[in-house]
């Protein structure tokens, strides 16, 4: 590869940070003890098959806060957004197909049983 | 080759820069955080190495006489440990990567300089709960840390193990992370993607699978440790889990992290080849594409490693057939190389000689693995020695080989000298024949059904056991020797000259070695990659008779 030379500084590749006022940062702290203290409570109330779903659906909840406000995701730029979205994809990807195995491993009976 | 004259003088460079053992510790140059790697990664080598030497007399003789069966199986496990989380997984991209990425983007570092010196100390302190284990008794449960017996019944420091691969994990995190970034972002001007060299495409393919897959390995020893600690059930069917969930979230990070280690190894192979040949690679963009294919469909392929679990049968057809599906990107870059030597005026130098061993033993490694893909013949053959001179001819046939011929091509540019050219051809000779007769006939003894791990074995497995530690020792002097003229030519060496191969990337255009900043002024890119300029093949026609020219900046 060949290349020419310039005495240019290098380029600047900073781009404006978006400020997040420090109200916003406590609504989502106060929310995230909140849900804690909801998934506690709840805890203590027997919904039948629905225990599992509800508890994940609070965690999920509290993990977008974290994700979109504390690492600001929500004022990132695209190529962050697609990067998040690929690792929660990938996320998906992994328990599916592990959710694959277990679900046809009774398809196949087992010899002698 | 090309070397400067000897009466060069010595010039301002990122060696010299600084002095005292304080200018290296907190450094935060990415050139001198390679050699921190390449130091700490050699002495791992060598310690892995050691165990390698107690297995291979271990089995030279059928009956377990120089180690009990518990030492042994500590044995084997810390060579594993140590070989893939300490050595295989950060060699390449740590070292060559952290040494060269910025080079070949005109960059002047990479993109966060603290977090790269913080990924070598996170590294350092997982090595030190390694070497605590291993000097205060040592783990039985091999490398792949199997429940149950991992978390109820194992003797052995399996929670000291785990987080020190558990901390490892985030070196590699921070490394991944880092050079997605300074690709993204840090690339000199006119340097557009498909003008990248291939290595920074390794490497980007590299970084993607640190970044997505080493935080569920993560986890999945935290759980470990957790279920061992704690008694809380994940693994454990007696607390309500699933023995074989640990070795999907496993698996699901180590097949990978096969990848981890070999498309670096296969980056480095591309420049190689490309370099002395002269020319450009054949199909240049395909085997861009292919280091992204191979990391994208080498998650998909894990459940190969559980057939003889109680996975189902249904999801082992999938993953059969994903497996097949992974070997055609590895096959691409082989036929390409291939394409790129034919009718090429080939030179033989070292890194050649160990790219070429690569390429043969990679297929050999590769085509191997499609026999294991297969759902009826892996039944035979798991945990049999088949196994492990498969893997071995992927992990050392292919990425150790392949960190060699990096080595050896990088070192002129790293620390300015060159090596004796006859002494590193007969090591890369003797690594390969080394490398054969140690492996090739454990194929023979999988196939006959001797398992591995373990230390006594029937009588007439002994002739290929007594071939295979045989051909160890061939191998560790192919590796004791470069370790040898390496240190030596630090010092006797001959001045190398900032491009002694006649190669096209930037990292030949600035001085051996680079000066702190990299470039004394920012390059910008104009031509495509690879492209091998009159200039550039004239002085690759003259240099046979004139080794000691002094030689000039081209491009």
């Amino acid at each position: 590869m060949s290349a020419s030379h310039h005495n240019a500084a290098s380029h600047d590749n900073h781009e404006e940070h978006h400020v997040v006022p420090v109200s916003v940062y406590l609504g989502v702290f106060f929310a995230l003890i909140a849900l804690t203290w909801v998934t506690a409570w709840i805890s203590t109330i027997d919904l039948g098959p629905l225990n599992i779903y509800v508890a994940l659906s609070i965690a999920i909840f509290k993990a977008s806060l974290v994700v979109l406000f504390f690492m600001h995701v929500k004022y990132g730029t695209r190529l962050t957004k697609l990067i998040v979205g690929c690792g929660l994809f990938w996320l998906i990807l992994l328990l599916f197909i592990v959710m694959m195995d277990i679900w046809t491993r009774s398809w196949m009976g087992v010899p002698g049983r | 080759m090309i070397t400067a004259t000897a009466t060069k003088k010595e010039t301002k460079n990122y060696l010299n820069a600084e002095s005292g053992l304080k200018s290296w510790l907190l450094t935060q140059d990415h050139k001198r955080i390679a050699i921190l790697y390449l130091i700490a990664v050699t002495a791992f080598f060598i310690v892995g190495g050691l165990m390698a030497v107690l297995i291979r007399l271990e089995l030279a003789t059928p009956a377990g006489d120089l180690l009990d069966s518990n030492t042994y199986n500590k044995v084997f496990t810390m060579h594993g440990v140590v070989m893939i989380f300490f050595f295989l997984i950060p060699s390449i991209p740590a070292i060559l990567g952290n040494f060269l990425l910025p080079l070949m983007i005109g960059a002047k570092d990479l993109a966060f300089p603290r977090i790269n010196l913080l990924s070598w100390y996170v590294y350092m302190l997982g090595g030190c709960f390694g070497v605590f284990v291993l000097i205060t008794g040592g783990v039985d449960t091999g490398w792949t840390f199997y429940t149950p017996f991992s978390t109820t019944y194992s003797n052995g420091y399996v929670v000291m193990t785990a987080m020190a691969a558990f901390i490892n994990g985030f070196s590699s995190i921070l490394t991944g992370l880092n050079f997605i970034v300074t690709v993204h972002r840090m690339r000199a001007p006119g340097l557009t993607w498909f003008r990248l060299p291939l290595f920074v495409w390794a490497h980007y393919a590299t970084s993607v699978i640190m970044i997505l897959g080493t935080p569920v390995i993560a986890v999945t020893l935290f759980l470990l440790m957790l279920e061992r600690g704690l008694h809380i059930g994940f693994f454990d069917p007696a607390y309500g889990g699933d023995p074989v969930l640990f070795q999907h979230l496993f698996w699901f990070y180590s097949h990978p992290a096969v990848y981890i280690m070999i498309l670096p190894s296969m980056g480095v192979i591309s420049e190689v080849v490309s370099t002395f040949c002269s020319k450009k690679p054949f199909g240049y963009t395909f085997i861009a594409f292919s280091s992204v294919a191979i990391a994208v469909f080498g998650f998909l392929v894990w459940g190969h490693h559980l057939y003889v679990s109680s996975q189902s049968a249904y999801a082992g057809m999938v993953f059969s057939i994903l497996s097949y599906i992974v070997a055609i990107p590895s096959a691409i870059k082989i036929f390409n190389w291939a394409a790129t030597m034919f009718k090429g005026s080939v030179r033989l130098e070292t890194p050649m000689l160990y790219a070429l061993g690569f390429m043969g033993l990679f297929t050999v490694g590769g085509l191997t693995g499609l026999f294991l893909a297969a759902m009826g013949l892996d039944v035979h053959l798991t945990d049999t020695y088949f196994v492990v001179a498969h893997f071995h001819y992927v992990m050392v046939g292919g990425a150790i080989m392949g960190y060699m011929a990096g080595i050896h091509f990088w070192w002129p540019k790293m620390t300015g000298r060159m090596y004796p050219e006859v002494w590193s051809k007969v090591a890369a000779g003797l690594t390969f024949i080394g490398f054969n007769l140690t492996f090739f006939p454990q194929f023979i003894l999988g196939y006959m059904g001797m398992p591995r791990r373990y230390h006594v074995y029937p009588p007439e497995f002994q002739v290929f056991n007594v071939l295979s530690s045989a051909g160890a020792s061939i191998l560790g002097l192919g590796y004791l020797i470069p370790g040898i003229y390496l240190i030596w030519s630090l010092k006797y060496g001959k001045l190398a000259g900032p491009n002694p191969w006649g190669a096209t990337g930037l990292e030949w255009q600035t001085a051996s070695p680079p000066p702190t900043e990299n470039f004394e002024i920012t390059p910008v890119v104009t031509t495509e990659a690879y492209e091998y300029t009159p200039q550039i093949l004239a002085m690759i026609d003259s240099s046979p008779t004139q080794t000691t020219k002094e030689v000039t900046h081209v491009g």
